[in-house]
């Protein structure tokens, strides 16, 4: 089966992964930028990154057949420094005119703070002033819930298209206000610290499909890309046709990057070939 | 050896990770008694009355986790509890 992995640090991961995942049937990636496990000091080291995940990582990815897009943003944890954030996005629209951005992400909160909230509103607009998409990452554990209120809150005070705009992180407790708000919505499976693949599964059921992607994320801590696929074997056990799996792991991300038409991977329909035999 | 309070922190997110499985695999099931009750996916009486006996079971078992100063080590009765079924 072809799957899109629609959320995954591939710079926090080794040439196996790619590997592997091309062997699973795994297309086609998109890495947002995201938090190195310290905060950086200078613009510049932001830049470089951007260059790594918008230049050399799709020729990594390459090596095994898969198909690399990034997005470019300062992660909520650093964007507490609203004199680095300022200073980053003024350079951010250069790589919107690279080959492989799809948009801007992941930017959201983290412990919701202030200056937090205004670099989300900052990377909204910028995004939407250049016919963006964009990427929101939604605190994780304790303060889930408060902190997707908030970014549902600053969203709703601005101009935006909400079909570009996709919250990540859902879990059972934020996932249906930001579908009835008409986002679209991410579920990020984790071994421990987030959704798991059942989990993900019973939302499935509950919710449907439309405006619904599932990542795995993988990043440099305790994470699996595997989890992805873990959750297309409990949602196949469950009785749920090939092409309703192809419509959740492949097709749903190709709707939603799609909207931006640097990603040319088309939604696919399976067929079953008529036994020429039997005509014989 | 752990103290106390590194028992709970050690092993807080992964006993969280469990309790969230359990909790959702009820909530599947009820979520399967809400289908079924609308005509879907209707199960056999053999497994009507076997699925009635594990969850029996099941929700015994998370009475005995959560007690506070169990009378034996909680791991032993879930194991004694499970060979019944």
């Amino acid at each position: 089966m072809q799957i899109i992995q629609p959320h995954y640090h591939a710079i926090a991961r080794t040439a196996q992964d790619y590997e592997r995942m091309a062997m699973s049937g795994v297309v086609a990636v998109a890495e947002p930028a995201f938090w190195a496990g310290f905060d950086r000091l200078y613009p510049e080291t932001f830049i470089d990154y951007f260059r790594q995940i918008s230049e050399f990582e799709p020729t990594r990815a390459a090596q095994y057949g898969i198909r690399h897009f990034c997005w470019v943003a300062v992660n909520p944890k650093e964007a507490e420094d609203s004199i680095l954030t300022r200073e980053v996005l003024a350079q951010m629209p250069e790589f919107f005119a690279k080959p492989t951005v799809l948009g801007v992400g992941e930017t959201g909160l983290h412990k919701s703070t202030r200056n937090e909230c205004e670099a989300l509103e900052a990377h909204v607009d910028l995004a939407m002033k250049h016919g963006q998409l964009v990427l929101i990452h939604t605190p994780h554990l304790a303060d889930k819930a408060h902190g997707t209120q908030r970014v549902l809150e600053v969203l709703a005070g601005m101009n935006v298209d909400r079909e570009r705009i996709w919250i990540d992180h859902v879990e059972e407790q934020t996932i249906k206000p930001c579908l009835d708000a008409g986002y679209w919505v991410g579920m990020t499976l984790y071994p421990i610290t987030k959704c798991s693949p059942k989990r993900a599964a019973d939302m499935l059921e509950k919710y449907g499909t439309e405006r619904i992607l599932v990542n795995s994320s993988a990043d440099w801590g305790p994470s699996d890309p595997f989890t992805l696929q873990e959750c297309i074997l409990e949602y196949r056990r469950r009785g749920h046709s090939l092409q309703e799996a192809v419509e959740v792991f492949h097709n749903n991300p190709c709707r939603f990057l799609g909207q931006n038409p640097k990603f040319d991977i088309l939604p696919i329909s399976i067929e079953t070939l008529i036994d020429q035999r039997a005509n014989a | 050896m752990l103290t106390p309070p590194q028992v709970v922190e050690n092993y807080f997110l992964e006993s969280r990770h469990m309790l969230l499985e359990i909790a959702a695999a009820f909530d599947r099931y009820d979520a399967a008694v809400a289908r079924a009750a609308n005509g879907n996916a209707q199960a056999t009486e053999n497994e009507k009355n076997s699925g009635a006996k594990k969850l029996a079971v099941m929700r015994k078992a998370l009475e005995i986790v959560a007690q506070s100063h169990p009378a034996r080590e909680r791991t032993l009765a879930l194991l004694e509890l499970f060979a019944t079924v």
